[in-house]
C-alpha cells in the first residue's frame, strides 16, 4: 500500500481518524481506571500512579499516546477545513439542521478544540508536573485534591467532560463506522455500547471531580 | 412498386436474421477508429447503442438533453422486460413470444423484425445479468419471472418496480465505461435541432448546447435517431416533462417517413387529472388490476355525490355497484389487453358515471376490498382464528395486499392523500407510449440513406398495441445486437470518406436555420407562454385524437389545431436570450414541433378507417362495441412523406405487411 | 380527503444569471394555489406569471416529475427535496405547505456542484466518478454465460438491488455538512460488490471511484448519517461501510 495515497485519500483520512481515536478511547479507559484508584485512598492511588509513570511498557507508549493525539488533532483539523472548502463559498440561507444532520455529530471540531484547550491545561497542571515534579514534596495524590479544592477548576472540568460525552457519543459508532463495521445485526449493539462507554467515561471522571470538591 | 423497400430477408422465419447476419458487410477493426458515428439519446436504445459501437471500435458521440445519460425516461418503466428463456417451464418459446407479440400489436407490425425481437430477446437477459444488473431472484438464486397482461406464460424479468431503471443503469454503466476510455464523447444537455445531408446521405447534426446556448456542427459518417415517443403531444401523459418528437420531426422533415403515427398506447391504470395546473400523470402499474376490481355506481346520480364528496364509495352496497369489465368481458374480466380496458372507462365515463372530481369528472375505481377480504379470510384461517371479527380480517387481509404492492399504495397516498386499504383507488387512462414512429427497413436505417432510428423512435415492432414488457425488450434488442451488425454494411462503403468536414455549405444551411427559428422565438412580441399552447394542442389530441376517434372530430381537430399553430406562431412569448441556459426556449421549440405532427397524426387516423389495437375508429366496430379490423384494405404500414410546411400534403406510401406464418385473427376477451 | 382550500404563499427564491455572476434571493408571491398540486406544479404556475410579464422563468431541474429521474433538485426550506422523506421534489405535494407560508428554494450547494443558472447545477461529477470504474468490465456482445449460469443468493441481489435503487440525484451531497459523495458513490461500489459478476474488479473499482471522487472536490464524510436521512430512496449508510472495507482492504493489497 502507497502510503502517501492513501493518507491523501478521504477514506484514507477518516481511517488515521478512526483508529486514533479507537487508541485514544483506550487510554481514556486506562487512564479512568488509574484514577479510580483515587477511591481507594492516598496509598492505593499514588501506587497505581507511580507504576504509571515509571513502567517502561507505558513509558514508551506515551510516545505513541501523544503522536495519536497529535495525529487525530491534526486530521480533524485539516479534514474541517477541506470539508468546509467542499461547502462551497455560498452555503444554505436556510437549513434545518435538526432534521438531518444530529447535533453531535454536527459540532465534533468544536468539542475536539475544545477538548484540546482542556488538554493543555490539564498536561499543564497534572502531567508536567507529575513528570518533572519533586514527588518528595508532595504526593500524586494531594496533587488532584488540591486542584479540586477550587470551585472554578472543578467546574471546567465538569464541562469539559461534557464536552468530551457529546464528543464520545459521535465517535464511538463513528469510529466502527469509518472502519467499516455496521450491519443491521450488530450495529445496534455497537450503539448501545457507545451510550454505555460515553456515560462511564464522563461520569467516572466528573464523580472523581465532584467527590473531591465536596469532599474538602 | 412502392418506395417503401422493407428488405426484409427471404427464407424460413427461423433463419431470417442468421442468413441476414451473414450477408451483411462488415467494417474491420482497424478501419472503425476512422468512423464517427452521431447517436442521439441515451435511453435503453440509444445508450446500449453507443456503447456497443464505441466498444466495437467506432468513434461514437451521443447527445442527451438531461445532465446524465442515466436520466432517460427508460428509467421510469416499472414492471419488466419480456424475453424468451422458458425458466418457469411454462412451455415459452420464441415462437410465442413472436406470436403474442404479433397478436397483441393486432397484426399490424412485421413479422420477421418481431421474429427477430424475440430472438435475440435472450441474450438481452445474458448481457444485463453480466453487466450486474440486479434483478429479482428466488431462494434458489435463480432469476424469478412473472406473468404480464395478456400472455398465458411467465416470461418477464424484473427488478421489483423498477426494472427500467436498473436495465438503463446497466445501460449507462455500459456507456460510463466507455467514456472513460475516451471512446464514446458524451453531449450531454445537448438538443439536437437539425440533421444534416451532403450528398443525399446523412453526415450530422446541429446541436445546441442548452447551457451555453451556443449552436454546434457535429458530422459523422452515420446518424443514429434514438429519442423516444411523442406521448407528450397530448401535454398530460406519463412522459417525462422533456420528452419530445423534436429529434424524429426534423429528420422527417428532411426525408424519413414517419410511419403509423396515430397508433398510441394509452394505459388504463393511472391516476387521474387533479386540476388545470397538473403538469404530468402518474402510471400505477399494470399488476395491480391482478387484484383491484374495477367499478363505477349503477346510478348516475350515486356518480354525481361521490364526485362532490357527499357520499364514500366504500358504502355503496355491491348491488349498486357496476363492475363494467367483468359484464362485459366475463373470461378476462379485469385482466383485459390495456386498450381494452381503456375504453371501456372512457365509454362507462362519457355515459356520465365517472366518479372524479375534475372538470369532466373522468375517473374510475379500482377496488382491492374483495381481494383484502379474501387475503384476509385465508389468513385467519392458515393462523387458525376462529370466528374473525371483520376488523381483524381486513387488517390481515391489507398486510397480504401490502406485501404485493406496498410501493404502489405508497406512491398512490403521496400523491392523493387518501388510503387506498380503505378506501377504493380512483385511476383513469394517460398516454403511455406510442407505437408509431420513424419507419425503417429491416436494417433499422430509415428513408435517409445513414439515418438510423431505434427504440420507441422507430414503428417497426408493436404494430398497433404494445404488449406490457416489450418496450424495453425492444429498445434493448436494437441498441445492443441489431443496430451494431447492421450499420456495419452500411458503413463499409465510408472506410475510405475520411472525416466528414463540418464547413461544408449544407452545415452552414442547416446552422443558419435553427438560428433563425430560435431568434425568431426569443424577438417574438407575443403575449402568452408556450405552456398555453401546448395544452391547447394537447386537449384537442385528448379529445379528438385519443382513446376512440371519429371522421368528424378528426377533422375538427385538423383545423383546430392549424389555428393553434397560427396562433402559436404570432403570440407566443419567450423571455430571455438564446445564448443562456433557456427552458421556455428549449420548449417552444419542442411544441412548435409538436403542433406539427399532431395534425399529422389526426390525417393518419382520419386515413385508417378500421380500428385496430390502440387505434379506435367509433365507424369501426362490432354490435357489441368491439374494435373491428379491416385486413382487407389496411393490413399496411402508413407511412407519410413530408411535403412543405403545410401538413395537409403529406404524401402516403404504403408498405403492406405480409403475414405468412401467421393467420389473422379477431381478438377477442368476451 | 380533497379540499377546496387554497393556499397564498410568499417565495424566496434563488436566482443566479450564470456560473459567473453572484446570485442573491429574489421574493415572489403566488396565490390560489391548490394543495393537490405538486411542488414543481406550483413553479409552474409562477413561470407562467413571469413569462406573461415577459420576465425571466426560474430556472429548474425536472423531468419525469415521478420520483425516479433524479433530475430535480431543489433544497426546499432548509433540506433536500423538501420536508417530506423518501420522496424527491416533484413527489412533494403543496398541501404540506400552510396558507401565508415562506418557502425557501434554495440550489444544492456544493463546490462540486456549481451553480449553471438559477436552480440548476452542474452534477456531472457524478457522471465522471462512475466512469472512473463504476461498471463491470464486460463487452457488450450478448456472448456471455447464460443469465442462470451463476445462482446469486437471493438476499445479495436484494441487498443489491437495494443500493442500485440510487437517483443520482444529489441530495446526499446537498444536505451532507461536509458536501461528501460518500452515499452516492458507495451505492454503486457495494452494488457491483455484493454480486460476483462485480466481484472480479471490485478493488480496482473501490480504488479508482475513491480517487475520482476526492478529485471532484467532495468533503468527506463524517458519519453523521445526513445523508441517508434525506435520500429519497433510502440508500442505507451500510454502503459507506462497505465502500471503507472494501478500499482499506483493496489499498492493503495493492501492488501498483
Amino acid at each position: 500500500m502507497e502510503q502517501s495515497k492513501f493518507t491523501a485519500s478521504s477514506i484514507g483520512k477518516k481511517f488515521l481518524m478512526a483508529a486514533t481515536g479507537f487508541f485514544l478511547m483506550v487510554f481514556l479507559l486506562v487512564h479512568l481506571s488509574v484514577n479510580l484508584f483515587l477511591f481507594g485512598g492516598k496509598q492505593a492511588f499514588n501506587e497505581a500512579s507511580h507504576f504509571m509513570a515509571t513502567n517502561p511498557l507505558i513509558q514508551i507508549s506515551q510516545y505513541i499516546l501523544a503522536a495519536g493525539f497529535i495525529a487525530h488533532i491534526f486530521f480533524g483539523i485539516k479534514l474541517y477545513i477541506q470539508n468546509k472548502s467542499a461547502r462551497g463559498k455560498v452555503t444554505y440561507a436556510v437549513n434545518q439542521w435538526q432534521a438531518h444532520t444530529p447535533f453531535n455529530a454536527r459540532t465534533m471540531i468544536y468539542t475536539g478544540l475544545l477538548i484540546l484547550c482542556f488538554l493543555i491545561l490539564h498536561l499543564k497542571d497534572f502531567t508536567i508536573p507529575i513528570k518533572i515534579a519533586d514527588t518528595r514534596r508532595f504526593t500524586h495524590y494531594e496533587l488532584v485534591t488540591e486542584h479540586f479544592k477550587n470551585p472554578i477548576y472543578t467546574v471546567i472540568y465538569l464541562i469539559a467532560f461534557i464536552l468530551l460525552a457529546i464528543h464520545l457519543s459521535h465517535g464511538f459508532q463513528s469510529a466502527f463506522q469509518s472502519m467499516g463495521a455496521r450491519h443491521k445485526s450488530y450495529t445496534p449493539f455497537i450503539e448501545k455500547l457507545g451510550v454505555l462507554y460515553f456515560w462511564f467515561i464522563s461520569l467516572g471522571f466528573s464523580t472523581i471531580a465532584l467527590w473531591f470538591f465536596f469532599k474538602q | 412498386m412502392s418506395r417503401l423497400d422493407a428488405k426484409i430477408p427471404g427464407g424460413p422465419l427461423d433463419d431470417k436474421w442468421k442468413n441476414h447476419k451473414a450477408n451483411l458487410k462488415l467494417v474491420s477493426p482497424n478501419n472503425r477508429t476512422g468512423i464517427e458515428v452521431i447517436v442521439v439519446g441515451t435511453g435503453l436504445a440509444g445508450g446500449s447503442a453507443a456503447a456497443t459501437l464505441a466498444e466495437l471500435g467506432y468513434k461514437v458521440k451521443a447527445f442527451c438533453y438531461h445532465d446524465s445519460p442515466r436520466r432517460a425516461h427508460s428509467i421510469a418503466a416499472q414492471g419488466g422486460i419480456n424475453a424468451a428463456k422458458n425458466y418457469q417451464g411454462d412451455n415459452d418459446s420464441v415462437y410465442r413470444l413472436f406470436y403474442d407479440t404479433i397478436k397483441g400489436g393486432d397484426y399490424r407490425s412485421r413479422e420477421a423484425n418481431v421474429y427477430r425481437l424475440a430472438q435475440v430477446s435472450a441474450n438481452i437477459i445474458d448481457q444485463c445479468v453480466a453487466q450486474g444488473v440486479p434483478f429479482a431472484r428466488d431462494y434458489s438464486g435463480l432469476l424469478d419471472n412473472r406473468s404480464f397482461g395478456g400472455v398465458q406464460v411467465s416470461r418477464t424479468f424484473y427488478a421489483k418496480g423498477q426494472t427500467g431503471q436498473q436495465l438503463l443503469l446497466g445501460c449507462y454503466s455500459a456507456m460510463s465505461r466507455q467514456i472513460g476510455k475516451g471512446r464514446l464523447q458524451m453531449y450531454h444537455r445537448h438538443e439536437m435541432l437539425d440533421l444534416v445531408i451532403i450528398d443525399g446521405k446523412a453526415r450530422g447534426i446541429i446541436a445546441r448546447n442548452l447551457i451555453s446556448g451556443e449552436i454546434e456542427r457535429h458530422s459523422a459518417h452515420a446518424v443514429v435517431i434514438a429519442s423516444g415517443g411523442y406521448g407528450n403531444v397530448f401535454f398530460l401523459s406519463t412522459n417525462a416533462m422533456g420528452s419530445n418528437v423534436t429529434a424524429a420531426w426534423k429528420i422527417h422533415k428532411k426525408g424519413a417517413f414517419f410511419a403509423n403515427p396515430c397508433y398510441t398506447q394509452i394505459h388504463p391504470t393511472c391516476i387521474p387529472v387533479h386540476g388545470t395546473s397538473q403538469s404530468k400523470l402518474t402510471l400505477m402499474s399494470e399488476s395491480l388490476r391482478n387484484d383491484g376490481r374495477i367499478w363505477l355506481p349503477k346510478d348516475q346520480q350515486e356518480s354525481i355525490a361521490i364526485r362532490q364528496g357527499g357520499k364514500n364509495p366504500a358504502d355503496l352496497i355491491e348491488q349498486a355497484r357496476d363492475y363494467y369489465l367483468e359484464r362485459r368481458y366475463p373470461s378476462f374480466g379485469n385482466l383485459v389487453p390495456r386498450d381494452v380496458a381503456s375504453r371501456a372507462a372512457k365509454e362507462r365515463c362519457d355515459a356520465g358515471f365517472g366518479i372524479e372530481n375534475n372538470e369532466s369528472g373522468e375517473g374510475v375505481f379500482l377496488d382491492f376490498s374483495t381481494a383484502i377480504e379474501r387475503y384476509g379470510r385465508e389468513k385467519a384461517r392458515e393462523l387458525g382464528i376462529q370466528k374473525p371479527k371483520n376488523e381483524e380480517i381486513l387488517q390481515l387481509g391489507e398486510k397480504v395486499v401490502e406485501a404485493k404492492y406496498g410501493n404502489l399504495f405508497q406512491m398512490y397516498e403521496k400523491i392523493t392523500d387518501q388510503n387506498p386499504y380503505r378506501t377504493p383507488m380512483k385511476i383513469y387512462p394517460a398516454v403511455h407510449y406510442t407505437m408509431g414512429g420513424i419507419w425503417v427497413n429491416y436494417n433499422l436505417m430509415s428513408t435517409i440513406p445513414g439515418c438510423f432510428v431505434v427504440g420507441e423512435a422507430n414503428f417497426s415492432d408493436h404494430g398497433a398495441n404494445r404488449l406490457g414488457a416489450s418496450a424495453l425488450m425492444q429498445g434493448l434488442a436494437d441498441g445492443y445486437f441489431i443496430l451494431p451488425y447492421t450499420i456495419a454494411d452500411y458503413l463499409a462503403e465510408d472506410i475510405r470518406t475520411g472525416a466528414v468536414p463540418t464547413k461544408h455549405f449544407e452545415f452552414e444551411t442547416a446552422e443558419q436555420n435553427v438560428y433563425d427559428r430560435l431568434n425568431f422565438f426569443v424577438k417574438n412580441q407575443g403575449g402568452r407562454p408556450v405552456d398555453y399552447f401546448h395544452k391547447a394542442l394537447g386537449r384537442i389530441m385528448w379529445n379528438n385524437v385519443g382513446m376512440t376517434r371519429d371522421e368528424k372530430g378528426l377533422l375538427d381537430a385538423i383545423e383546430e389545431i392549424q389555428h393553434i399553430r397560427k396562433e402559436f406562431w404570432s403570440d407566443v412569448c419567450v423571455p430571455g436570450a438564446i445564448d443562456e441556459l433557456n427552458l421556455e426556449l428549449e420548449k417552444a421549440g419542442r411544441v412548435a414541433d409538436f403542433l406539427e405532427l399532431g395534425e399529422l397524426m389526426a390525417k393518419d387516423a382520419l386515413n385508417r378507417k378500421e380500428s385496430c389495437g390502440g387505434h379506435f375508429r367509433k365507424e369501426s366496430q362490432s354490435e357489441e362495441s368491439e374494435a373491428l379490423r379491416d385486413d382487407e384494405h389496411y393490413a399496411y404500414v402508413a407511412a407519410w412523406e413530408y411535403q412543405g410546411e403545410n401538413i395537409k400534403e403529406e404524401k402516403l406510401q404504403k408498405e403492406d405487411l405480409n403475414f405468412e406464418f401467421v393467420k389473422l385473427k379477431t381478438r377477442s376477451y368476451k | 380527503m380533497t379540499s377546496n382550500r387554497s393556499l397564498s404563499l410568499k417565495l424566496k427564491i434563488w436566482r443566479q444569471k450564470n456560473s459567473q455572476e453572484p446570485g442573491r434571493f429574489e421574493g415572489y408571491r403566488v396565490e390560489d394555489i391548490s394543495p393537490e398540486s405538486s411542488f414543481l406544479e406550483m413553479l409552474d404556475i409562477l413561470n407562467d406569471q413571469l413569462i406573461r410579464q415577459n420576465k425571466s422563468s426560474v430556472a429548474f431541474d425536472h423531468d419525469c416529475r415521478e420520483g425516479i429521474c433524479g433530475m430535480c433538485s431543489l433544497y426546499i426550506n432548509g433540506q433536500a427535496h423538501g420536508p417530506d422523506q423518501l420522496v424527491t421534489t416533484c413527489q412533494l405535494y403543496m398541501r404540506r405547505f400552510k396558507n401565508g407560508d415562506t418557502i425557501y428554494i434554495e440550489p444544492w450547494r456544493s463546490r462540486a456542484f456549481p451553480v449553471i443558472k438559477d436552480l440548476v447545477v452542474d452534477r456531472s461529477a457524478f457522471d465522471r466518478v462512475i466512469a472512473s470504474g463504476g461498471f463491470v468490465s464486460v463487452n457488450t456482445s450478448g456472448n456471455t454465460i447464460d443469465g442462470n449460469a451463476l445462482p446469486i443468493p437471493k438476499e445479495d441481489a436484494d441487498k443489491a438491488f437495494d443500493a442500485a435503487a440510487c437517483i443520482g440525484c444529489g441530495a446526499c451531497v446537498a444536505t451532507c455538512k461536509n458536501a461528501s459523495a460518500m452515499l452516492f458513490v458507495s451505492a454503486k461500489i457495494s452494488q457491483l460488490a455484493l454480486l460476483p459478476q462485480g466481484k472480479v474488479e471490485a478493488k480496482r473499482r473501490a480504488l479508482a471511484m475513491v480517487r475520482q471522487m476526492d478529485e471532484e472536490g467532495f468533503g468527506n464524510c463524517s458519519n453523521t448519517g445526513a445523508c441517508e436521512v434525506e435520500c429519497p430512496k433510502g440508500i442505507s449508510l451500510e454502503n459507506i461501510a462497505q465502500m471503507n472495507r472494501e478500499y482499506l482492504s483493496a489499498s492493503i493489497q495493492n501492488e501498483d
